[in-house]
């Protein structure tokens, strides 16, 4: 297959992925000559319902759900807030309390925290050193009223593998809230199968499988009843109304056709590249602490603290020289604040800002591994001479 | 960028006659300025200026341009040197990061506060001001470690 871009090295999969050729291609007469619209009686509109039912059919096939279970939205963040916000409106009567972690994805946060204003109540969950919510907690936080329980799958920042089936089971087994759970991170990577997690509800997108941005899914047990984000012509059996993005839907067909073939190549794949390139960068540089759990992690996810060393000016330093990463420091974000994630599991501020994430994809290679050690090394020692803090990493006198 | 890429004056300082250290790691950035001060015609002046910075991109890149700028120039000239002109002389800062080149003013100010501290020098009602700025930032981000229980990290 094509390599993306022969001399730049893109490590940020986690953030979004390079789009498959073959998912383009399947996108590309939806664009031209099958404009149509899905509800339209006419022949260019049933052939366009088509081609919608068949994507449908795939992404179930990738989750082994039914069909009808699962819906488009326009992406995780909508589909996230879609079971919130739907979830915490439609079963008011019953409670006004919703359980989640204090390492979720910023969507969930936030709606979390609009519906706080809106008279709901939530507990954020903590969690471990290597960010594990723990099921015995979650028991504990459990009552009459919670309506909804909300725990990512994997973590985008620090690739922790939360135990979805189990905390499903306690939810279930110790009151009447749905579970559900963001697997954005997770196909194509490693099994997601909605009947054996026993879970409610799970989100889903298509970027981050190499397929296109700008489309999501949400899976909704049939037994679930919740009330839509958006009204309107009733589209996705009045799920989400807004006429069906019909070229984007039969791309996020494509990506979950391949992803479901390729699951568990591609997730040996990337654990080698991350295992490998995580060995081989505490061989090499010194004062480096790893974020997130030892193993297993989310494949291809990698997250270190080059200590005394600013993860913005590291990004930038990468990017210099051809490689793109992402990091969990934000100057310039309004607040000025590291990453939630790296607080919740207990990192100090300079620890937090010292962070990078290297993010492997099915495009990277064993160069790549070999290219990005040595620029790290040289990048990681240029800004250690240039930085105020000591070598623990501390402020100092 | 050039700034970023290649900063100036990079490094540590060898017998300083003053260093400063200002900043907040809890936002990201931490800086030392390292100075030596010599005299010409009868005035106090900036023989040499060094810096050392934990920060982005923006944060290096205006610790490297404010030492520029203070090279050569005496206290009072140095002194005033404000955020706003060494953003200008860096083409303009995002505001997002322009607590950048306050950061690389305040380490600047405190310096020459800490020289004329230790050198029984008159300090204008400013330049206390601004050290008192300067400090209190260094002891919240202490307060914050301690009721965070973090200095075991």
């Amino acid at each position: 297959m094509k390599k993306v871009n022969e001399d730049r090295i893109y490590v940020d999969n986690n953030s979004t992925t390079p789009m498959d050729p073959r998912v383009k291609e399947s996108m590309d007469p939806y664009f031209g000559e099958d404009f149509g619209n899905p509800n339209s009686l006419h022949k260019r509109g049933r052939t366009a319902n088509d081609s919608v039912k068949k994507a449908r059919g795939k992404v179930a096939d990738l989750l082994k759900s039914k069909e009808d279970e699962i819906i488009f939205t326009g992406s995780a963040t909508e589909s996230n807030n879609h079971v919130l916000k739907g979830t915490a409106f439609s079963r008011k009567k019953k409670g006004k309390h919703i359980i989640t972690d204090k390492t979720e994805h910023k969507c969930i946060l936030s709606a979390c925290r609009w519906l706080e204003e809106q008279g709901f109540e939530v507990t954020y969950l903590d969690v471990d050193e290597e960010g594990y919510v723990s099921p015995e907690d979650l028991k504990e936080e459990l009552r009459d009223d919670t309506v909804l329980v909300s725990i990512m799958m994997a973590n985008n920042e620090i690739g922790t593998i939360q135990p979805i089936k189990e905390l499903a089971e306690v939810t279930h087994g110790n009151s009447d809230a749905y579970f559900h759970t963001d697997a954005a991170q997770c196909p194509g990577k490693m099994k997601v199968d909605v009947e054996e997690l026993g879970i409610d509800m799970l989100t889903l997108n298509a970027h981050k499988m190499y397929g296109p941005k700008g489309i999501g899914a949400l899976y909704k047990r049939q037994d679930v009843d919740i009330d839509p984000l958006l009204h309107g012509g009733g589209q996705e059996g009045g799920e989400r109304s807004g006429t069906e993005n019909v070229p984007y839907i039969v791309g996020f067909g494509k990506a979950s056709e391949i992803a479901k073939r390729n699951w568990k190549k591609q997730g040996k794949k990337l654990t080698d590249m991350h295992n490998k390139f995580i060995q081989k960068i505490q061989n090499r540089i010194e004062e480096v602490k790893l974020n997130g759990p030892k193993k297993p992690r989310l494949p291809g996810n990698v997250n270190l603290s080059f200590i005394g060393v600013e993860g913005e000016a590291l990004v930038l330093r990468l990017d210099e020289r051809g490689i793109e990463t992402a990091t969990g420091s934000a100057c310039s974000s309004e607040e000025l604040k590291a990453s939630h994630v790296l607080e919740a599991i207990g990192r100090g501020p300079e620890t937090a800002h010292s962070s990078l994430r290297v993010s492997f994809g099915k495009f990277n290679t064993e160069e790549d591994i070999e290219r990005m050690v040595d620029v790290l090394e040289e990048e990681v020692a240029d800004l250690r001479s240039i930085t105020a803090l000591d070598k623990k990493g501390k402020i100092g006198d | 960028m050039e700034h970023f890429k290649n900063p100036s004056n990079m490094g540590e300082m060898k017998d300083p006659d003053v260093t400063s250290k200002v900043g907040n790691p809890a936002c990201g950035d931490v800086m030392r300025i390292y100075l030596k001060v010599g005299k010409r015609d009868g005035e106090k002046y900036i023989k040499d200026i060094k810096f050392k910075t934990f920060g982005c991109a923006s944060a290096i890149a205006t610790s490297s341009v404010t030492t520029e700028m203070a090279m050569g120039k005496t206290l009072e000239e140095a002194e005033s040197i404000e955020e706003k002109e060494i953003s200008e002389e860096l083409g303009g800062l995002p505001k997002i990061k322009m607590h950048c080149s306050s950061l690389s003013a305040n380490g600047l100010h405190e310096a020459i506060y800490q020289y004329k501290k230790k050198e029984g020098l008159d300090i204008s009602e400013d330049l206390k001001k601004k050290h008192k700025i300067a400090q209190k930032t260094l002891e919240r981000t202490k307060e914050m470690r301690r009721k965070h229980g973090l200095d075991e990290e």
